[in-house]
């Protein structure tokens, strides 16, 4: 086994490592990443203060 | 939608953030300003004037740094800075750090501006700024790192949103890329020689200048894609699942690309043909996270005819789709045979540059420019007028990129056309000659390009002078109503 044998098999654990997060996201259904997904809109109330703030001057 | 664990926000750092985002506009203006004049020295050769600064070999590497890492680079910082901080809803790391990275990067741009024009150059493309620049810009860069990696750590939500992946995925790359593609020996302040030599060389310049597109100007723009497209549609993206399978896929497939810049070169066979295949698979990961892009404005799809913001950001990934479908199939040994050196690259790097890159940092802009003055998002001075440059941006880029893709395919067919007696059917010159159309009409489109950018200049000074423009009808652009726009000033 020489240096080529790795570099070939860390191609293959890379690809390995792949399947395996796709297998990660598809378990546990679409539900499991609400929340994340409404990451961007979590800290709204913020965005509503500033127009209030906006409205009153 | 409101998280209810989070009671009360931290305030925000938004200096940076503002300052980057006036950057952006500037530097725009003054990077396509570039273009269009160098486009015009393709036609008219007498704009070469008799001094060497203002010569299209000295113009052409200030306009790529221009408008990748003055624009660009700009732009990629303020949303960044702005997307940590609101999805992890926490301030920035370091006020410090920051500064240091608006000022570090401003020193650098002035930098370039100064040493391009002068002639001083490594020739890498892309990387042309000699090694004092590269010594600043690496530190800039681990001091951005540093600071964002320094947020995401800071953060109050559990989870790390997507589009931080991104942005972390650029920031990481971008320092590993630039720093192994400066390792240069230094002869005096102004001139270094590179340390590794011929293919070597080639391969390790290919490898940065590849990956500068694939995590600089692409997975940095993602990043903007995934808060900024969710945000301004008011919905979700389209599939989270989807968005975890497009980051890693494309990271993982990136990196081995580069070579395709070699092909028939002295770089081994095998490497230019495994380039080959890793770009034709990039195909997948790109369109995955085009569709999960444009499929969020799924049962929302009339918020297109009234926002021309999420047009912007919606016709970007269209653009997107279109240049990484080209990009494989121009990686095509057979392909890149007729394409190599032909103005159909220059069109390909236009189509994602103007169609993807500029757009989606256009909406991006329009959205977040009026937070930071205390508005609501997108509620910028004009909204006709951002669907003006909307307009100015999409015409000057079809005219840019479907006038290359002629020349491209005519020079391609010209140069290796050959007589019965095996000597060449056409000169060098004569492909030139009938390139000149084709230059006409891209010098018309970058100047379409230009104009939409110099209206949203306007734009963005009217917003931050606190000003709204009169419009009952988006649709009509009305001189008159400008008299009694002004609207009384914030605060």
């Amino acid at each position: 086994m020489d240096m080529n044998d790795l570099r070939a098999l860390s191609t293959v654990l890379m690809f390995l490592t792949f399947l395996g997060i796709i297998a990660w996201t598809v378990i546990g259904g679409r539900d499991r990443f609400r929340d994340a997904a409404n990451l961007p809109f979590a800290d709204d109330d913020r965005d509503e203060s500033e127009t209030k703030r906006e409205k009153s001057s | 939608m409101a998280n209810p664990n989070i009671a009360k926000h931290p305030e925000y750092d938004y200096d940076t953030v503002r300052l980057f985002c006036l950057a952006t506009i500037v530097w725009g203006v003054v990077g396509m300003a570039v273009g269009v004049l160098i486009a015009a020295q393709m036609v008219w050769p007498v704009l070469n004037t008799p001094w060497e600064w203002f010569h299209f070999g000295r113009l052409r590497p200030l306009h790529t740094n221009a408008v990748i890492f003055a624009f660009g680079g700009s732009a990629l910082m303020a949303t960044s800075y702005y997307v940590v901080q609101r999805t992890c809803q926490t301030p920035l790391f370091s006020p410090f750090l920051s500064k240091f990275t608006f000022w570090g990067w401003q020193t650098v741009i002035v930098a370039a501006a100064i040493t391009l024009p002068l002639g001083i150059t490594t020739t890498h493309e892309y990387a042309e700024l000699e090694w004092p620049i590269d010594i600043l810009i690496a530190l800039v860069w681990i001091a951005y790192a540093v600071n964002y990696i320094g947020t995401i750590a800071r953060r109050k939500p559990n989870h790390i949103y997507v589009a931080n992946w991104f942005f972390m995925a650029f920031i990481l790359a971008v320092a590993i890329l630039h720093i192994f593609n400066s390792i240069q020996h230094p002869v005096t302040l102004w001139k270094s020689y590179y340390v590794p030599s011929g293919a070597i060389d080639a391969m390790i310049q290919w490898w940065y200048g590849h990956n500068a597109v694939g995590f600089y100007l692409t997975a940095g723009f993602l990043g903007m894609m995934y808060y900024f497209v969710p945000k301004q549609a008011e919905r979700p993206i389209y599939s989270y699942r989807l968005s975890i399978v497009h980051f890693w896929a494309l990271i993982a497939i990136y990196m081995w690309a580069g070579a395709h810049h070699l092909h028939y070169t002295a770089l081994p066979d095998w490497a230019q043909s495994l380039s080959m295949v890793f770009s034709l698979i990039l195909l997948f990961p790109s369109w995955g996270g085009m569709i999960n892009g444009i499929m969020t404005l799924s049962g929302a799809w009339d918020k297109l005819r009234t926002d021309p913001i999420l047009k912007f950001l919606v016709v970007s990934l269209s653009f997107y789709g279109l240049a990484t479908f080209e990009g494989p199939m121009l990686s095509i040994k057979t392909v890149n045979a007729m394409s190599h050196a032909t103005d159909w690259t220059v069109g390909h790097v236009h189509a994602g540059a103007l169609g993807w890159v500029a757009m989606i940092t256009f909406g991006a802009m329009y959205h977040l420019i009026p937070i930071m003055y205390g508005r609501k998002q997108g509620q910028m001075y004009s909204i006709a007028l951002i669907n003006l440059h909307f307009w100015l941006a999409t015409i000057g880029t079809v005219l840019y990129i479907a006038s290359m893709w002629v020349n491209g395919l005519m020079q391609g067919l010209m140069w290796r056309a050959v007589n019965e007696d095996g000597t060449l059917t056409y000169t060098f010159v004569e492909s030139l000659e009938a390139s000149m159309p084709g230059y006409i009409v891209r010098t018309i489109g970058g100047a379409l390009f230009l104009a939409g950018m110099l209206v949203m200049a306007w734009n963005v000074w009217c917003t931050t002078q606190g000003r709204t423009r009169n419009e009952e009808d988006p649709a009509t652009l009305d001189p008159v109503l400008e008299a009694d726009a002004v609207a009384p000033a914030r605060g």
